[in-house]
Parts: C-alpha cells; structure tokens; sequence
C-alpha cells in the first residue's frame, strides 16, 4: 500500500518534528503522573494511542455532519465513550492491564493531546489521514513517556519494569537510588533536557 | 446540509447522546457476567497470595481456592451487644448469617486448610493516600500469628505506596503476633525504622517514602481487626478453632509454635 505524502506525513511528523510533548508541549499532564515507573508509562502510551487513533477516525467519519457550535462537546462525548467502552473491554479480557489503567482513565479523557488532534486535524481531513495521524501522535506521546519513565525508575529504584537491573554490589560499595526521581518535579525536568536534546539535534540538521 | 440550524443542532446532540447511550448499555450488559467473574476471580487469588501460595504458577487458581478454602463465616453484630459475638457468629447457619450481615453490614471471614493445618483469613479495608487500600491476612490456628498477607491499593503511587503490594513489605508481618502475652489483640504496628511500638505491641518497618500509605496500613490493620475482636480473642473463639480444627481433620500445630518462637526469638538475639 502506498501512502501517500501527506499521510506520511501525518504520521511520522508527530514522532519527531512535530512531536505532541516535545514542540506542542501537550500532554505534559500526564507525564508527569505515570511515568515513575516503566509499566504504567508503557500501559498509558498504548491506551492513549489506540484511543487518538479511533477517536480520530470516528471524528473524521462524521467530520461533515457535525454542527459547528457544539462540536467541542460531540468530540467529548465520542472521546468519553470510546475510553468508557476501551475500560470496560479490558475488565472483561485483561482484568489486570485493567486494574493497572482504572487509575488513569481519566487521565485519558482529559488528555488535550486528543481533544487537539480531534480539533486541529480530524475535523478536516479524511479518514486515513486522521487514522495515520492519531497513530503517530499516540506513539509520539507513548515514546516520551517511555523515555522519562525508564530514566525515573532506573535511577529512582534501581529497577526495570519491576525487575533489579541494578545489582546489589552497587548498593554495597556506597550507590544509593535517588528519591528525587520520585518527585514530579523530576519529570517536568527529565522532559526539559529531552526537549532539549531535541530541539539541538533538529537544529544541526537545518 | 444546512448544519448550522438550531433544530439541526439539537436534534444531532439528541441522537448522538441516545446513540452513545445505548452503546454503552448494550457494552455493560454483554460483558458484565465476564467481568464480574473476573472480579471474584482477582478476590479468590488475592486471598491465596495471603496463603503464601505461588498463584503465578498455578495454572487454575479457582480450583485452588476451592480445594485450600473450607468455610466463609459471617460475623454479626446482636443489637442489645456493643460488640460481635464469636459463638453466634460461628455457630450461625450460613443462609441466616448472611441474612444478618448483609443487613447490618457485618464482616465476614474465612477458614482454609493449608498443608493440613487451619487457617484463618480476615479480610482488611482501610484508607491510603489517594485511595482505598485492602487486603487479606492469614492467621495460625493460634488466631495469633500472622502465616501470610496480602495488600491490594487503588491508586497509591508507584514506587513508593504502591510498593505494599510487593513480597518485600508483605514477608515483614510473616510471624508477627496480632496478641500481646496476656492474650489481648493488639494488632501489629507499622512503624518508620528507629520508632518503638507501644510494650506488648509488635511491629515491622514502614516502607521508606510512604509514610502516609503505611499509617494507613497500620491503620487498616487495627480497626479491621477490632472487627473481628470476639471471633479472635477469648476462650470461646479458641474453643471454636479448636472445633473447627478436629472438624476438619487437621493437625495441631500448637506443640510446634513455641519451637519455631523460640528460634525466632535466637535469631534476634544473634542479629
């Protein structure tokens, strides 16, 4: 199948160039709360992801028919059901992700990355395009989170997805984990040098 | 199409909302049963955690529980009694007893036979930092000692409260007692390292990072237990354990408890 350039685009633009966290600086929110350790980051990227993609489908389906005064609150409504029915599927078929995720199904919901994607880019374009665009945003989200997470659990715990990657002769000869990581605060930084890194990387290649 | 009307306007919130909602209502009632035994499923591998079994292994969990758990008994407050009485809340039929508790509320427990020996199993419930938290603890036949425990949370923070859940924080109450030496519940204290439990209280440590979620713990263990306080404490609830002990066929366990007391007590010593 060949994608046309615009769909590349809508897709891998928001991986890098124009990436959600990192230029848009949205969904910050978000980061900061799950990303303490490597598994709930994973989780949540995945679940923000699937839900941008089909909620960007169904807004792009029905893109035309929307009433213009009330279409912040139809996006709402379509973006509320499909988290709601996603939780409910998970209870039925992954009654553990489930429990993991019940934390942050409102986080989901809120999540302005969606609301801006179904604002900024379902509400004018095709389907395909909005499909490659809410996979390439979520992703893009996910990837940060990620990121940020495996620096905080590494450095905060010691650990990785729950396993010890730090071994205990480290901790004999006078290494320490850092609580710091544990702090929010830490997050908001760890996000700060990555847009940084970023943004001198993006800058070289102009 | 004109989209801008007023009629059109609100005729398309009004489908889109009966749309959705009926969604959602067809999504709940097609998938309830499954989640609902999803549900109890999690309940009956939390209490088999509290047992020290290996669930992760276990490739039917259900069968597990159904062959480890003998009885659910249900405590019942009398009205003319301040507090839950252990012979009635023993000796009542089931039918009746869940009649009484699911009217007054009144907690239930249970008791499982694990490698021939009876266990007690109190369910927990108390409040964390930013949610619920729960459990179940498994005592010896001895309604004292702490065999195994198990905590569940809502929505502590990773890391730090939520890190009660983990083998780590649930292997320090192994072997507590919940009694001082008169016989007395005192529950066990959750303490920061350096503090002392009151005299006759025995503790472990907090987890480091979550004071609040471990006051809470210390917290939910206390009241929960007091619930529970006359099918725990007194001749009679020791008489009842030991009924329920020969009923079921089990091995006493007491002549062993001061052996295994007292090499603890050595090791102490030692460290």
């Amino acid at each position: 199948m060949a994608l046309s350039k615009k769909t590349k685009e809508a897709f891998l633009g928001p991986l890098n160039a124009n990436n959600p966290v990192l230029v848009q600086i949205l969904g910050i929110c978000s980061a900061l709360a799950v990303t303490v350790q490597l598994k709930p980051a994973l989780v949540m990227g995945i679940s923000v992801t699937i839900i941008v993609a089909l909620s960007n489908v169904v807004i792009a389906l029905i893109r035309k028919s929307i009433p213009m005064r009330i279409r912040i609150i139809v996006q709402l409504v379509v973006v509320a059901a499909l988290v709601t029915i996603v939780s409910e599927v998970l209870k039925a078929f992954a009654y553990d992700v489930a429990m993991q995720l019940s934390v942050y199904i409102g986080l989901i919901i809120t999540n302005c990355i969606l609301m801006g994607r179904l604002e900024a880019f379902a509400m004018t374009n095709n389907v395909k395009d909005s499909l490659m665009d809410g996979l390439g945003n979520g992703l893009g989200y996910a990837m940060i989170l990620v990121m940020v997470a495996f620096v905080r659990e590494l450095l905060g715990s010691g650990k990785l997805l729950g396993f010890q990657v730090i071994p205990q002769w480290c901790y004999d000869h006078g290494y320490s984990n850092c609580g710091m990581m544990f702090m929010p605060a830490m997050a908001l930084i760890l996000v700060g040098c990555v847009i940084w890194a970023h943004r001198s990387i993006n800058e070289e290649n102009k | 199409m004109k989209t801008d009307s007023n009629v059109y306007t609100i005729v398309y919130a009004t489908v889109i909302v009966v749309i959705v909602a009926v969604l959602l209502a067809v999504v709940s009632q097609v998938l309830g049963p499954r989640q609902r035994a999803n549900a109890l499923l999690d309940t009956q591998k939390q209490i088999l955690v509290a047992l020290n079994q290996d669930i992760d292994n276990c490739k039917n969990p259900a069968a597990l529980y159904k062959e480890l758990i003998r009885d659910t008994f249900y405590v019942c407050a009398s009205p003319e009694k301040e507090f839950f009485n252990a012979d009635e809340a023993l000796a009542m039929p089931l039918a009746e007893a869940k009649k009484m508790a699911a009217k007054s509320g009144a907690p239930r427990f249970f008791t499982a036979v694990v490698d021939g020996e009876l266990m007690f199993i109190i369910p927990l419930k108390g409040q964390g930092l930013w949610g619920g938290i729960w459990g179940y603890v498994a005592l010896r036949e001895d309604l004292n000692t702490i065999y195994g425990i198990n905590f569940g949370h809502e929505s502590e923070t990773p890391g730090l409260g939520g890190e009660i859940v983990t083998e780590d924080f649930r292997s320090r109450f192994v072997g507590k007692h919940i009694k001082d030496a008169t016989g007395e519940l005192r529950s066990v204290a959750v303490l920061k390292v350096g503090k002392v439990a009151p005299e006759g209280q025995e503790q472990v440590d907090a987890w480091t990072g979550a004071t609040i979620t471990s006051t809470g713990v210390n917290d939910m263990l206390a009241t929960s237990l007091h619930q529970y306080y006359f099918a725990l404490v007194g001749e009679e609830a020791m008489n009842k354990a030991n009924e329920l002990r020969e009923q079921y066929g089990c091995w006493s366990a007491a002549a062993c408890v001061p052996a295994e007391e007292n090499v603890e007590s050595n090791n102490q010593e030692e460290e």
